[in-house]
This record gives C-alpha cells, structure tokens and sequence, in this order.
C-alpha cells in the first residue's frame, strides 16, 4: 500500500516536473559579471515576458568538450550556448550547433535593415550570432611605467623602458601577431608571415627577448588580479575586466588600446534539441539579440553590441553612471589601431602553431 | 579399518556424495556473496571500467575517414602515392560523390578537422570547398578533376591525397605516433620536426617531478606522523585536525593561497625584504615554476601521506624500542633498526597514493606552474577541451595509464605489494 502511494507520489512528480521542463530554458555563458549583464539585460526582461524560467550554467569554458560529450550520449540539456567566435566555428565543423539563417531567425533592426546586414561581417560562421565586440588588450600600471606611459603595443617587447614582468596569454593567439607587428612586419602581412614556418619562428624568436620576464595566464581574471597586487607593470586581458579593474576597484591602472585585437562573444543553438526546445531556443534568440536589448547590455558591461543598430542606443553605466561609449573597443577613439582576429587562419593553423608555441614554452 | 569405506566416496547424510554436497554449500555462499558485491560491482563496471575502456579505444579507433569518404578511400588505395603524380579522375569521381553525401550529413568539416591535426589547412580545405562542392551533381557535371583543382588548389596537391590515404584506416597507431612526438607517414613513423617536440619531455617531467613531490611529502610526513602517533590521545586528536583542515579545504583556495604567499609581491618576499634578508630587486621567484608546483603540491597531497603513515606508526609497540634501548641500542639505532623498519608499510602506502595522484594532477600545475611546472595532464586537458583532439588524449591519457601500472609492477617487486598497509 505504502509502496504504491510512493510510486504514484513519484510518478505524479514526474510528470509535473516534465510539464514545468517545457517552461524551463537551460543557458551556458561565462559567470561572473559577463552573466550578470546577460541576466540584467536578457533574461530577466524574457522571464517577464514569457514566464519561462531561465538556468544559468557558467560552463562557456567547458563548452565545446561537454556539447561534443553530450551529442555522443545522445542526451543535451543546453538549450543555448554562449561561446567566442572560434570555439563557434569549431563547433559549427563539428556539427555540434545548428545553422542559423539570419534573415528569418533574428530580428531586423528597428529602421528594417535586416539582421544579415545589421551584424555585417560578424556572422563569421554560419552557426553563430555575435552579441558583443570585445578585445583584447593590454593595461599597465600607471604607478610603474615612470613619467612615460607606454603608447603602443610594442612597449611589451621593450624591457628597456618598461622593466618589469608582464603576463601575457598562455596561448599563441595574439601573442604571435603583436610579436611580428613589433618585428617590423606590416599589419596586413602578419597573417601572411605567420602562416609560413620561418614567420612562426620569426614570432617566436621575438617572444624569446622577453620570455624570461613574463608570466603566462590561463584565466581572464589572472592579469587583472597581478596588476592589482604590483606583481606585473603590463599585462593582456579582455577589456572588460580592464575596465573593473580601472573604474570599479580605481586600480591605478591604464590600458593601452593600440593593437586591441577584436573578437566576438556570441550564442549558438546546439543540434539534437527537440522539436519544442528548438523553437523556444530560437524564440529566445529573436528577442535577446535584438537592437535594443544588445545596447542594453552595455550597460552593465562595457563590451560594444554587435549590431551596427545598437551603437547609437548605448547609454550609461547602470551602477556607476559614467557614460559607457568612451568604454567600447569600437569607440573610434579607441579603435585607433585595430586588429582583426582571423579565424579562417586559426582554425586551420590552432593547433600545429600551439603544438610549437607550447614546445617552445617547455624549452 | 574396515575396506568397506575404502570403495565408495564418502556420503553426506542425504546419500549424496560429501564432496558434492559441500562444493554446492560453498557454491551457494559464493552466489550470495556476489549478489551482496553485484551493486558494487556493478556501479564500477557501469562508471568506471565501461567509459574507461570507451575513451582508450578512442586512441587506436579511426572510422572517420573511411566513414566519410568510403568510395574515395577505395579507389585511393589503387593509387600509387610514390608516384608523385596526382590520382586519376576516377579518384577525383569518387570524392565529389562522397562528398556530397557528407556535405548533406554536415559531416565533411569533420572530417576536415580530423586531417587538420595532421596537415594544417585541411580545416578551411573542406570548409570552404565543400560551399562548391554542394552545387556539383556527381552524376552529370564530370570529370571532376580540373573542377575540383579550379575549386581549390589543395586538391591538386599530391601531399593533400597522400595525407588523405594515409589516415584513411580504421584503425590507426598515429595518435599513440603524435603522443611521443612521432607521426604517421606514408613512409612508416617518423619523428615530428624538432620545433614541435614536446610530450616526451613533458611525460619524462611530469614522472620526475612527481617523484620529487613524492619524496619531499615523505621527508615532511614522517616526523608529523610520528609525533601524532606518540602524543596522548587528547592532544594527538587535536593536532589531527589540524592535518584534516586543509585537506577539507576546496584545492583552489589552497592554490591561490600559495599564490599570494610566494609571488613576488606577495607574503614571504615582503616579508623578507622588510627583514632586510634579500634585497628589494632580487626578491625571490618562487611560483610560475617548478618550485612553486612542487611546494603547492606538496602541501595538498601531504595528508594523503600522514594519514596511512599514521595509522601504521599507531600499530609499532612503543615497548619494542624501550626493549631495544634496554639492551644498549643508542636512540639511532633503535629507531632505524626497531622502528624504522616498521613503518616501511605505511611510507610504502603513502608514496602510491601521493605518486599516483601527482602523476594526473592538473589545476594546481596549471595555476602556479607556469611554463616549467606544467605536468602531461595539462596537455591532454587541452586536447579534451580545446582541440577536441581525443583521439590523442585517449592515447597520451593510455600512456600515462600504462606508465602507472609498469611502476606498480616494479613495486610490487622491489618492495612487495603485501608490504603496504594503510592501517
């Protein structure tokens, strides 16, 4: 008798659970204060609107490994992913996410432009839509550097004027390009010479002056925190964890913009959703990465909105009420020196040139 | 004796013969002990030894090529890749047809990320011809070979076919080439150009390294063990605690202490300099490096030497040293000759477990290992997570596996497994 009552209790809660499912949305990003402003400017305005309740994982990191785990046991429970471009087209290679027409699965901007055209070059994959610009770039201390502060990226290779250890990526993207820059070859060449191997020696070669002065960082937080504690004088980073060192924590700390390298952060659909959670994940995708609620989230975080669209409709820091334009990596003061990541290059060449930065790391 | 219990088996009470009878009682025991074992038998078959075996299989397991390509593969194998002349038409064919099919499963980029860490440019070789390709209609718009070439000038190189061939076997030793910096060529294994070299030497420190945590965890442990096993209980079960506090402590938090502890803006260098030891200049570098993995690692596999050290020590009779101490041993030599010998059990326990668990440690190497400190995992780590490149993870993770159990072995026989205790 007892044990009926249970098995009908359990059944009865399953099947509840089943039905509350249908009104719950799985969504992958980063944590932190990159998930806040997702959640300030995304979620909880959809929550409000459709009632369906949202649930954050901060397992971006992990992304490509757990959806290619979870698409072989046949079982994904993500409905949508944020991931960085790159990881994006590997996923896209790997059949991993869904292919994303823009002209009829993401909304127009509000004068009719349409999505394809609004996101411009952007869309770097077929699998994926930008919500942010961000880039990396490099901050130092303004306490540290003497009566000349650094203006251009090649003060990381002069440890003549700037002594003092600086961090940098543990990883060839970035360091390979800023290197060759610094090593006199032209901005529109560097894809050129470091797709050859006496190019990728060439950049290595550079690193080699300073490689007994830097401390290499896996995670995002890792420069901010060094510069916080005076253990490097200049360091690489993504901007937005710059600007809360600078404007949040008032570290005295400075960023340099020269060569920011921009990259996109942005959402893809996994493939093997069903049917219904499809079409929520897309229904979600519609309203979150519309002209308005793209400028909405530079509010809270100080990325520029993808879309061409949101730039004008960027307004002031929620909290801190500083006007956030002067803050984007798109912001023309800003972008006086920009590079271009490219991905068709590191998606061909990521892992034979890791295997030899690595190598050379190890030496 | 009578020889009339000499001719027949001896009998159970029930008339069957008593050496049946008994083995079916013990049969029946046996039964219920495994039934009592299943569900643990079960869960580690079911958690443990299954995806374990899956992902090693991943190592040696290659259906992609001939997966995806299968009448490409076929005609291919007719060609004579020493020729140094391009396959005939009857290859170029085939491929269009087998990749339109894959173009329709979403299934050629793939494959082009599968010959990618292999041949760099294979990647955006099949991503981008593959947006032509799908126009081509196998069946009337031939001969394909000066198409495709037009497509893209990798399909008229020798070097991308020969690549191609090459992978094209089901079952293939090129990952477990890669993880000891070799590779898989049409001519046989060769060694990887020197430029990109680097497992062995991180398999060769990740052992030797592991070693070192091993020893500095056993010279630290002993007196801690010794003392804890001597105190009265009271005080013994206090200064436990304080052994099992960082142990309880969340490994990350213990990493980024030591951070913050050894850099050098951080809590020894200052004080240090404030003492007026070391010059404000040269403040020491003791993390990024090897140092600082093997004094983060050593401090957090440390109880897992105390702990079986411990429990041995508590076993050794104090009398057996006041013995030998009676019988005019200096203090020296009853420790080495009386207790010392003793404790080998528990020293022999802690160093397997400390070993084996530096041997896979990841985060701690990663955080505060910086470019010297880094052990194997942190490479197959990256191969699970960022090239998605599992095949050579199975392998380097095989490797890895394989170097343990040798190690086990070589133990078992200069020390002898029975001489482990961990209590």
């Amino acid at each position: 008798m007892k044990l009926t009552t249970t098995l009908l209790a359990t059944t009865a809660l399953s099947v509840a659970a089943g039905a509350v499912a249908a009104q719950e949305m799985t969504i992958v990003s980063w944590g932190g204060a990159y998930s806040k402003s997702q959640l300030k400017a995304y979620h909880e305005p959809y929550t409000e609107k459709t009632g369906v309740t949202i649930i954050n994982d901060d397992s971006s990191a992990e992304a490509v490994a757990k959806l290619r785990a979870m698409n072989e046991a046949g079982n994904v429970t993500w409905d949508v992913v944020d991931v960085v471009a790159a990881d994006a087209i590997r996923l896209c290679d790997e059949g991993l996410a869904m292919e994303i027409d823009p002209d009829t699965m993401l909304a127009p901007a509000p004068d009719g432009t349409s999505a394809a055209e609004d996101f411009g070059d952007l869309l770097v994959s077929d699998c994926y839509i930008p919500q942010i610009v961000y880039s990396t770039t490099v901050g130092y201390r303004t306490d540290m550097v003497g009566d000349t502060p650094p203006t251009d990226i090649c003060a990381v290779f002069d440890l003549e004027a700037y002594p003092g250890k600086r961090s940098l990526e543990k990883r060839p993207i970035n360091n390979m390009e800023w290197a060759l820059l610094c090593d006199g070859v032209a901005k529109d060449a560097v894809y050129d010479v470091l797709g050859t191997p006496e190019g990728q020696d060439q950049a290595l070669a550079k690193l080699d002056t300073i490689k007994d002065s830097v401390i290499w960082w896996s995670a995002g937080a890792d420069t901010p925190q060094l510069l916080a504690d005076g253990e490097v004088v200049m360091g690489s980073t993504y901007n937005g964890r710059l600007f809360s060192v600078i404007e949040e924590q008032k570290q005295p700390v400075a960023m340099l913009w020269d060569a920011q390298v921009f990259d996109l952060d942005g959402w893809i659909i996994p493939t093997g959703l069903s049917e219904e959670r499809q079409k929520a994940a897309l229904d979600y995708i519609m309203f979150a990465t519309d002209t308005q609620r793209l400028a909405d989230q530079a509010k809270y975080i100080s990325y520029g909105p993808a879309r061409a669209s949101s730039a004008p409709l960027v307004g002031k820091h929620a909290e801190l009420g500083i006007d956030m334009a002067p803050h984007m990596p798109t912001d023309p003061e800003n972008a006086k020196n920009t590079f271009l990541y490219n991905y068709e290059f590191w998606a061909d060449y990521r892992d034979d040139i890791d295997a030899k930065f690595q190598a050379w790391l190890a030496k | 004796m009578s020889d009339t219990t000499d001719t027949g088996p001896v009998l159970a009470a029930d008339g069957t013969p008593l050496k049946r009878s008994l083995n079916r009682a013990l049969r029946r025991q046996k039964m219920r002990a495994l039934m009592l074992i299943a569900p643990l038998l079960l869960f580690v078959l079911l958690s443990f030894i299954l995806p374990i075996g899956k992902m090693l299989t991943r190592s040696v397991q290659n259906d992609i090529v001939a997966d995806t390509l299968p009448l490409t593969v076929v005609e291919l194998n007719a060609w004579d890749s020493d020729s140094g002349d391009l396959p005939g038409e009857n290859v170029y064919a085939a491929f269009v047809s087998d990749m339109v099919v894959a173009i329709e499963d979403k299934k050629h980029t793939r494959l082009g990320t599968r010959l990618n860490y292999e041949s760099t440019g294979m990647s955006s070789l099949f991503r981008k011809s593959g947006r032509k390709i799908k126009k081509l209609d196998p069946a009337t718009d031939g001969p394909f070979k000066d198409t495709l070439i037009e497509i893209s000038e990798g399909w008229g190189k020798v070097e991308t076919w020969r690549e191609i061939k090459t992978h094209s076997v089901r079952t293939t030793n090129g990952y477990f080439l890669n993880a000891i910096d070799m590779r898989r060529t049409p001519e046989g294994a060769q060694a990887q150009p020197e430029d990109k070299r680097v497992l062995i030497k991180l398999f060769g420190r990740t052992l030797w390294m592991s070693l070192i945590i091993t020893g500095s965890c056993i010279l630290l442990a002993y007196p801690v063990a010794w003392i804890l096993a001597n105190l009265p209980m009271r005080t013994s079960n206090m200064l436990m605690i304080l052994v099992l506090l960082p142990f309880w402590t969340s490994l990350l938090v213990r990493t980024s202490a030591w951070k913050v502890l050894l850099q050098q803006q951080g809590v020894i260098n200052e004080i240090l300099v404030w003492l007026g030891m070391i010059d404000d200049a040269n403040r020491l570098v003791m993390i990024n490096n090897q140092t600082g993995t093997i004094i983060a690692m050593t401090h957090i596999l440390l109880p897992f030497m105390i702990l079986p050290m411990y429990s041995v020590m508590q076993t050794i009779q104090p009398t057996y040293l006041r013995a030998a101490k009676s019988m005019g041993a200096t203090n020296w030599t009853a420790f080495w000759r009386v207790y010392f010998p003793q404790s080998i059990p528990g020293i022999g326990a802690g160093s397997i477990l400390v070993f084996i668990l530096s041997i896979g440690y990841y985060i701690t190497p990663e955080i505060v290992g910086g470019t010297k400190g880094v052990f194997i995992s942190n490479r197959i780590a990256y191969h699970i997570s960022y090239s998605l490149n599992w095949g050579l993870a199975a392998a380097l993770g095989a490797i890895l596996l394989a170097v343990v159990l040798l190690l086990y072995w070589c133990y078992d026989k200069i020390v002898g497994i029975d001489n482990v205790k961990l209590g």
